[in-house]
């Protein structure tokens, strides 16, 4: 900065100033904190997590038995971590398919500014700021066989007891309708601020040449709103690699380990356990799995959205 | 007009199955266990309040809430100080390495948490933080970094310019501008990001489960799922718990829903 006032001043207190409002001691005051948290608690365990998946390590002491990459050969033939990784893909699955759906004709039906609108979308936006565990627990009671809404359900039917939670073909859909319960309405909310974007005058313009309700939908509202498909369909994918707090009220991974995840994988056979060297290592298998959705995502679909 | 009451229809549809299993949650507080059996949905025979009233008059229950409205409050003041700070100097001085510093705490942005979990649980237990507040604060505050910095530079860099130079000449260094200038200048986007931080620390589940073992430090999910697990058959109790931290839940997100749906719509939200 070059200020004459700033020349004026003698050299000795040009230097104090300097040290104390310039911006040497601006950039030693101000970034440090940041850097040193982030350092200690993000990028230092990643890097600590591909030094410990080496080993066979409690987690006590220094980590010493080195075992190479056994522990990924372990984890890559392990039957529940494909369980695990299949049920992973299914979360993808049923988001792309049914939920991100689901959102979009829900965000066409409601984005309009009207009083009835902005009800419904408070409504179906209030699972999403509910806390995992708070929704794994209502609906582990929604599915109770003997108490729960199920329970009611079922006898109101005559058809006794039936246990979903406990019943290995049935347990992981009854998870997956509970994700799409809590989710939608994050993706549709999405969607509105996209829609309530699309300039008027081109869907009048549309109209009055004739183009049906759908048609609008098809050639203006979707094509514009796009980029906002592509970042929800991202944020699902990243999402379901990370579903674990929903997991442990309702199934904790069972009956017999068919409802685990990549992270609740993670977190039985690593943590509880305490096999922290094999942890580790199923955590840079998914930090991997991570990035590599990230980079690929954002170099062919986001780029084409952006087009 | 047919059109319409189809539509309208369809809402109601998915609402109700939207609302069925929180208005089946608040209901069941007031039911006996028995009268749950068989009638789940329905509204309660009698009003009981004592469920209610076990839990409010659970000190554990309170000492959960103080303990996640603790740590939660702590990662907000944290975040915003620390945060602000960086891009503060990301968005105003260029130095050597600046670009390659920004970039590094934007990698951030890409890593699950669930990744490095355990490396954090020996770190943690190593500086000795194992069952205190700090546990939990530390790690969310530096995972929190990456979108509230990135969020912040942008909002700095807009800030007039003109400001700062005459503040300068008027002797007013950097460190002293920031705090005196900008962080009162950037109330809406401190908002935003603070809101995000506390509804993330409020809800995390795994990072406490990791690094907290004594009831005494217990956030309200952990508290939740020990309590769940102490009355397993006793389903009206665990209702009462829940229902009475999503109905704050709820009463929150009312009050700060502009900035709930502003980090929403901005993109800016990661997972």
């Amino acid at each position: 900065m070059s200020l004459d006032a700033e020349r004026r001043l003698p050299a000795s207190a040009r230097w104090r100033r300097a040290l104390l409002n310039g911006r040497v001691s601006a950039v030693l005051i101000l970034l440090p904190p940041a850097l040193i948290l982030f350092t200690l608690f993000v990028t230092l365990p990643l890097g600590e997590s591909a030094w410990y998946s080496l080993f066979n390590w409690n987690g006590y002491g220094t980590p010493s038995n080195f075992v190479g990459i056994a522990n990924y050969e372990r984890i890559l033939n392990h039957s529940v971590f494909h369980i695990a990784v299949g049920n992973t893909l299914k979360i993808v699955a049923v988001s792309l398919v049914i939920q991100m759906p689901l959102a979009l004709f829900l965000a066409l039906l409601i984005h309009r500014k009207t009083p009835t609108n902005a009800v419904f979308r408070l409504v179906f936006f209030l699972p999403y700021i509910l806390a995992e565990v708070a929704a794994g627990l209502i609906w582990s009671f929604v599915f109770d066989g003997n108490y729960g809404v199920t329970a009611s359900i079922a006898q109101s039917l005559g058809m006794g007891n039936v246990f979903i939670l406990s019943d290995p073909d049935w347990a992981f859909a009854a998870i997956m309708t509970v994700i799409v319960w809590k989710y939608f309405g994050f993706h549709m909310m999405i969607y509105i601020a996209a829609l309530q974007s699309v300039p008027q005058d081109q869907i009048e313009a549309a109209r009055i040449e004739g183009a049906t309700r759908a048609q609008v939908v098809r050639y203006v509202q979707i094509p514009h709103i796009r980029p906002a498909i592509a970042v929800s369909a991202f944020f699902a994918i990243i999402g379901a690699l990370q579903v674990f707090d929903v997991i442990i009220p309702l199934t904790n991974g069972g009956p017999s380990n068919q409802t685990h995840t990549i992270v609740t994988y993670l977190y039985t056979f690593g943590l509880t356990r305490l096999n922290i060297g094999f942890g580790s290592a199923v955590g840079v298998i998914l930090f991997v799995g991570a990035v590599t959705v990230a980079v690929f995502y954002q170099r062919i679909f986001m780029k084409r959205a952006e087009a | 007009m047919t059109r319409n009451i189809l539509r309208v229809t369809l809402l109601l549809i998915v609402a109700s199955f939207v609302l069925a299993p929180m208005i089946a949650t608040i209901l069941g507080g007031f039911k006996t266990n028995a009268e749950i059996r068989t009638n789940a949905l329905g509204l309660p025979a009698m009003w009981n309040t004592e469920f209610y009233g076990q839990i409010i008059t659970d000190p554990a229950f309170w000492r959960y809430l103080r303990n996640s409205l603790v740590i939660s409050i702590g990662s907000v003041v944290l975040t915003l100080i620390v945060g602000a700070a960086a891009a503060y100097v990301f968005a105003q001085i260029r130095f050597f390495g600046s670009r390659m510093l920004f970039s590094y705490i934007l990698l951030g942005l890409m890593f699950p948490f669930a990744t490095a979990i355990l490396p954090l649980f020996i770190k943690v237990r190593d500086i000795g933080l194992l069952d205190t507040w700090w546990a939990v604060i530390l790690p969310q505050t530096a995972f929190s970094l990456s979108l509230a910095i990135l969020l912040f530079r942008t909002f700095f860099a807009q800030l007039p310019k003109e400001l700062f130079e005459a503040a300068y000449i008027d002797g007013c260094g950097y460190v002293r501008f920031f705090w005196r200038f900008t962080l009162p200048l950037s109330a809406p986007i401190l908002a935003t990001v603070g809101v995000f931080v506390f509804v993330q620390s409020w809800n995390n589940f795994l990072l406490p489960l990791v690094v907290l073992n004594s009831r005494e430090v217990f956030t309200w999910p952990l508290g939740m799922m020990q309590f769940r697990g102490e009355y397993v058959t006793q389903w009206n109790l665990t209702l009462a718990f829940v229902t009475l931290t999503i109905v704050p839940a709820i009463v929150f997100f009312l009050a700060a829903q502009k900035y709930i749906v502003a980090g929403l719509t901005g993109g800016a939200v990661k997972g």
